[in-house]
C-alpha cells in the first residue's frame, strides 16, 4: 500500500490519496492535511466537525456522511460548504485522516 | 499525492427535471441532487407537472408512493406482486406511504422538505414551469405564494434551454 510524507510522518493512503489506518491521525496532522487541499487554516468551525467525524467513526466504523455531520454535531449544511468548500464530504474526511463517506445521503 | 479535489476546473453542470410528485421520485431527485452538490457540481432542479408536489408547500409534506398500477411493488416479505385489487383498498396508499417513510428515515434519508432545504442550502437552485404554474393557476388558483420559497422562480422552457446550456440533464 502507497504511504505518503505528510506533516513530517508517512501515513498510508489509498489510490486516491485518503489515509487508510485511522490510528495513524492525530490532531497535530490535520492542518497539514487541510493545507495539502487548500485549507490554510483550520477554524473552530472545521474542528468541531473533524473532531464529531473521529468520534462517529469510532463508534460506527464508518465515515459520517454530511447529513449526518449537520444533524448530529448541529453544523448547518451551508456552514459545511463555507468551511469545506465544493466537495465538503470528501474533503472533511480527508482532513480528518478517514475515507471519504460511503452512504448516498 | 493528495486527492485532486480540482477546485478551479469543476464545470460540470447539472440540471435535474421533476416531472413526478411521488414520494419515490421527488426523493431519487433529491438523492442524485445532493450527490451532485456535494461533488462541486453546479445544480438546477426544473419542477414541472406533478413535480409541483414537491414545491407547493402544502402538500410537500405529504408525498405518497402509490401500490396502484405498480408491478414492482412486491408484498412486503414476499415476491407477491400486489394485485390492483388489494392495493385499490381505502388506506394502501397512505400504509404504503406511511413504510416506506420509515424505510428511509431508517437509511437517514430526510423527508421531502428537509431533504429540498439540505440541497438547497448546498446551493442548488429550483425551478417552476411555467406552463404548469399557469395550468394550476387556472384551475386551482394558485399563486406564487403558494410554492415553497426555496423556488428561485417561475421559467418557460426557453429559459430551460437557456440555464441548461452546457449542462447534463436527467429527466425523472
Amino acid at each position: 500500500m502507497a504511504t505518503e510524507l505528510i506533516g513530517g510522518l508517512e501515513v498510508h493512503v489509498d489510490d486516491e490519496g485518503f489515509m487508510t489506518d485511522p490510528n495513524e491521525w492525530n490532531e497535530e496532522l490535520a492542518p497539514a492535511l487541510a493545507k495539502e487541499i487548500g485549507i490554510d487554516e483550520l477554524t473552530d468551525g472545521h474542528w468541531k466537525v473533524i473532531r464529531f467525524l473521529r468520534e462517529d467513526f469510532a463508534r460506527e466504523g464508518q465515515t459520517a456522511t454530511l447529513r449526518r455531520v449537520s444533524t448530529m454535531a448541529n453544523v448547518p449544511t451551508k456552514e459545511l460548504y463555507e468551511l469545506f468548500p465544493k466537495k465538503p464530504a470528501k474533503k472533511m474526511s480527508y482532513v480528518a485522516g478517514l475515507k471519504k463517506p460511503v452512504g448516498c445521503v | 499525492m493528495p486527492p485532486k479535489f480540482d477546485d478551479e476546473t469543476t464545470d460540470r453542470k447539472l440540471c435535474i427535471i421533476v416531472s413526478k410528485g411521488t414520494m419515490e421520485w421527488a426523493t431519487a431527485a433529491m438523492v442524485l441532487g445532493n450527490a451532485a452538490t456535494s461533488e462541486g457540481i453546479e445544480l438546477h432542479v426544473f419542477f414541472t407537472f406533478w413535480g409541483f408536489d414537491a414545491i407547493i408547500d402544502k402538500r410537500m409534506d405529504k408525498l405518497k408512493i402509490s401500490p396502484v398500477a405498480n408491478p414492482s411493488m412486491k408484498v412486503p416479505g414476499t415476491e407477491i406482486g400486489m394485485s390492483n385489487m388489494l392495493a385499490g383498498l381505502p388506506g394502501m396508499t397512505a400504509f404504503a406511504s406511511a413504510m416506506m417513510n420509515k424505510e428511509m428515515e431508517k437509511l437517514g434519508v430526510p423527508p421531502n422538505r428537509e431533504f429540498m432545504q439540505m440541497v438547497h442550502d448546498s446551493g442548488a437552485k429550483f425551478w417552476a414551469c411555467r406552463l404548469t404554474f399557469d395550468m394550476m393557476e387556472n384551475t386551482m388558483g394558485l399563486t406564487k405564494d403558494d410554492l415553497w420559497d426555496g423556488v428561485e422562480d417561475i421559467i418557460s422552457a426557453n429559459d430551460f434551454m437557456e440555464l441548461s446550456e452546457g449542462g447534463q440533464i436527467i429527466f425523472i
